[in-house]
């Protein structure tokens, strides 16, 4: 292997594929088999970049050339930047190499596209048969699906792959024409609906079959920049909830646009990058799928936009005072679940705990929930009960007053993503 | 008066000093792990010879009262090494065998709850060892990585990297504790090295022609994925700590 070569194209294709906010590496049940090499199910971080995103899978491009001229991409067709292509080969050492180090969970394999969509996708999934039939790899595969591809490449992707996606690229079909207007949103959302089926017909399979090969265990997932159109946050968690129902997708994620190139169609090139109203999307994602709540919920008419300024689980138990305050000794783990300052955890410590007696503040704080949200919307064994008669804002502003630090407005700090 | 009990610091001397807590029904006692020395200064000190058969006693009483991921936890709380806690593994014992149905998840007791948080941290660190452990190939092929943990949490991670590394000659050394792990393609053993008859300027010979190279894509790698434009030093210093650094490929 060149060295100086490989290194350059490393850094190229690489640093193309950084906007791709896809890390995860969990939720798929890939075992070590024969003696080989690696597994996939944890779902390991193995670093954090200097900006605090977490680095988890070998995240590059195949190639930046693209017959595309996407308004918001580094790799669009007019961009003057270097170009780079890997060999199958080279991708496939690279992952394996990295792997073998415990650098990386697997690979995160995306492209530009080359020719059209079959000739690119027909070489992803070549990097992807190599490494499980030639080098019986185990380790975690995400493939970004070609839009366009035909059923017959993504069938065979599903065969090696873990995880497959397809961008949507924007919140909308508005906003695609206006950003992408080469691309069509039909194109990413009929290969899901293939895959959907697919995944499910694969898996009657498997129960019936203990022997029929896994098909893309991890799922699809899907990403949407957000801040470079006008969307809502009603509209974007709208059409995130409809595509987990729809498509029962694993993930959506969500990426502030980072304005990379000047276009009047797009965000001023030195404007800040929306990391709040990012992360508060991403707290507000996870309160669907972990805590069952509706869309509708947490953001509606009368309220499209996510406080930047409170989490979401917070601004809804404010727009909700009369569900509490709740006794904690007595109500249900799915109500538990939905007091600010309590995660899953602690709300399953404290369903445990309180079978051997009752739990008082001391002990509260102990198993782990977070006190100065939680005392405003919890009774326990003990006389005090803070909330008086407090309005929703006035607890609002206490809570502000005591968390400063991270609910500080206008704060540089960005909170942790999921 | 307190009785203070001595023990070897391995899983079994714990047990064992529980048996004898139980056999000379001792009320209030200590526990603490060290070296006997014969010119020690505690009154009514009691050395404890750690002895299998009173472990295992104590151990199948364990079973019979905790779950096995309980008893697990246990395991993993003792493997923390924390100074003073003895004293509390021993109360969480007591307070196990004292009650008549499982206590294990009952958080409102302090004893559980401590042992919880004790087992929290083990466990991240094993979590943190099993993402930032670094193998760095030598030339008969071995992927050889060095570890610090502040927890001795090895015995946890073994598991993990047979089943991840099947097919590739492994060692991890805990260079604090001075124990390793070495997997052979067919087993695993405890071995410790001997550093002193090593040259540490051959340590770079040692390495397999390619390894050097891994290294520096990895560093550009890490270094190309950053987007200076969303910068957070202190998100990054909360994941990945400066103590861990300097076994870090990407961060040396």
């Amino acid at each position: 292997m060149n060295a100086e070569r490989i290194t350059e194209k490393l850094n190229i294709l690489a640093d193309a594929a950084k906007y791709d906010v896809s890390c995860s590496s969990s939720g798929s049940k890939r075992k070590n088999k024969d003696k080989g090499l690696g597994n996939a199910s944890n779902g390991i971080c193995h670093t954090y970049t200097e900006d605090g995103r977490c680095v988890s899978l070998l995240k590059i491009l195949l190639t930046n050339v693209c017959i595309y001229d996407c308004a918001y991409c580094v790799s669009r067709k007019s961009n003057d930047i270097k170009r780079a292509a890997f060999t199958v080969q080279e991708v496939v050492d690279l992952t394996i190499s990295f792997y073998r180090r415990n650098y990386i969970e697997g690979l995160f394999l995306s492209s530009g596209i080359f020719k059209d969509a079959d000739y690119t996708m027909e070489r992803l999934v070549q990097v992807a048969k190599k490494l499980r039939t030639e080098h019986n790899f185990n380790g975690y595969i995400h493939l970004k699906s070609i839009p366009g591809a035909s059923d017959e490449l993504m069938r065979e992707a599903g065969l090696y792959a873990d995880r497959l996606s397809i961008n949507l690229e924007m919140p909308t079909a508005e906003g695609l024409k206006l950003l992408a207007p080469d691309k069509d949103r039909q194109d990413m959302i009929k290969p899901m609906g293939f895959l959907k089926n697919e995944i499910i017909l694969r898996s009657e399979e498997k129960k019936l079959f203990k022997k029929a090969p896994i098909f893309a265990p991890a799922g699809q997932s899907t990403q949407v920049i957000i801040g470079a159109t006008p969307e809502t946050d009603q509209q974007i968690l709208s059409m995130a909830d409809q595509f987990y129902r729809g498509f029962k997708l694993r993930r959506v994620y969500y990426s502030g646009y980072v304005p990379v190139i000047k276009d009047n169609r797009l965000p001023a090139l030195n404007s800040d990058v929306p990391m709040v109203r990012e992360n508060r999307l991403y707290q507000a994602d996870w309160l669907m799928r972990n805590y069952q709540f509706n869309v509708n919920e947490i953001v509606n008419a009368n309220n499209p936009l996510l406080d930047l300024d409170i989490d979401p689980k917070l601004g809804w138990a404010l727009r909700n005072l009369n569900v509490f305050p709740i006794d904690i000794n007595k109500a249900d783990l799915q109500v538990i679940l939905r007091v600010p300052g309590i995660g899953v955890q602690s709300a399953e410590k404290i369903v445990s705990a309180r079978r051997f007696g009752k739990l008082n503040w001391d002990q509260l704080k102990k198993i782990g929930i977070a006190i100065n949200r939680a005392r405003y919307f919890i009774t326990c064994h003990s006389s005090k009960f803070e909330r008086r008669d407090l309005t929703a804002t006035a607890i609002k502003q206490y809570i502000l007053a005591e968390s400063s630090s991270k609910y500080l407005k206008n704060s540089s700090v960005q909170l942790g993503l999921f | 008066m307190i009785t203070t009990l001595i023990y070897d610091g391995t899983f079994e001397g714990l047990l064992t000093a529980v048996f004898e807590i139980y056999e000379h029904r001792l009320d209030l006692v200590r526990i603490k792990k060290g070296e006997w020395l014969n010119t020690a200064l505690f009154e009514n000190t009691i050395k404890v010879v750690t002895e299998n058969t009173r472990a295992d006693r104590v151990l199948k009483g364990l079973k019979q009262k905790l779950s096995a991921m309980g008893l697990q936890r246990l395991y993993a709380a003792h493997l923390a090494e924390m100074d003073g806690e003895d004293d509390n593994l021993l109360g969480y014992i007591r307070y196990v065998f004292d009650s008549s149905q499982n206590v294990e998840e009952d958080y409102g007791n302090k004893y559980v709850m401590r042992v919880s948080e004790i087992v929290r941290s083990v466990r991240r660190e094993r979590h943190r060892m099993e993402a930032f452990i670094r193998f760095k190939e030598l030339k008969d092929n071995t992927y050889y990585a060095t570890i610090e943990p502040d927890f001795n949490v090895l015995p946890l991670l073994v598991k993990h990297f047979r089943d991840r590394y099947a097919d590739q000659k492994w060692i991890i050394y805990d260079i604090r504790r001075s124990y390793g792990v070495y997997y052979d393609i067919h087993d695993t053993q405890y071995i410790s090295l001997d550093f002193a008859t090593l040259d540490p300027g051959n340590a770079i010979a040692a390495f397999n022609e390619n390894e050097v190279l891994y290294q520096d894509l990895w560093k550009n790698y890490f270094n190309s994925v950053n987007i200076p434009a969303r910068k957070n030093t202190k998100l990054h210093l909360r994941h990945v700590p400066k103590r861990y650094w300097r076994h870090l490929t990407e961060k040396i």
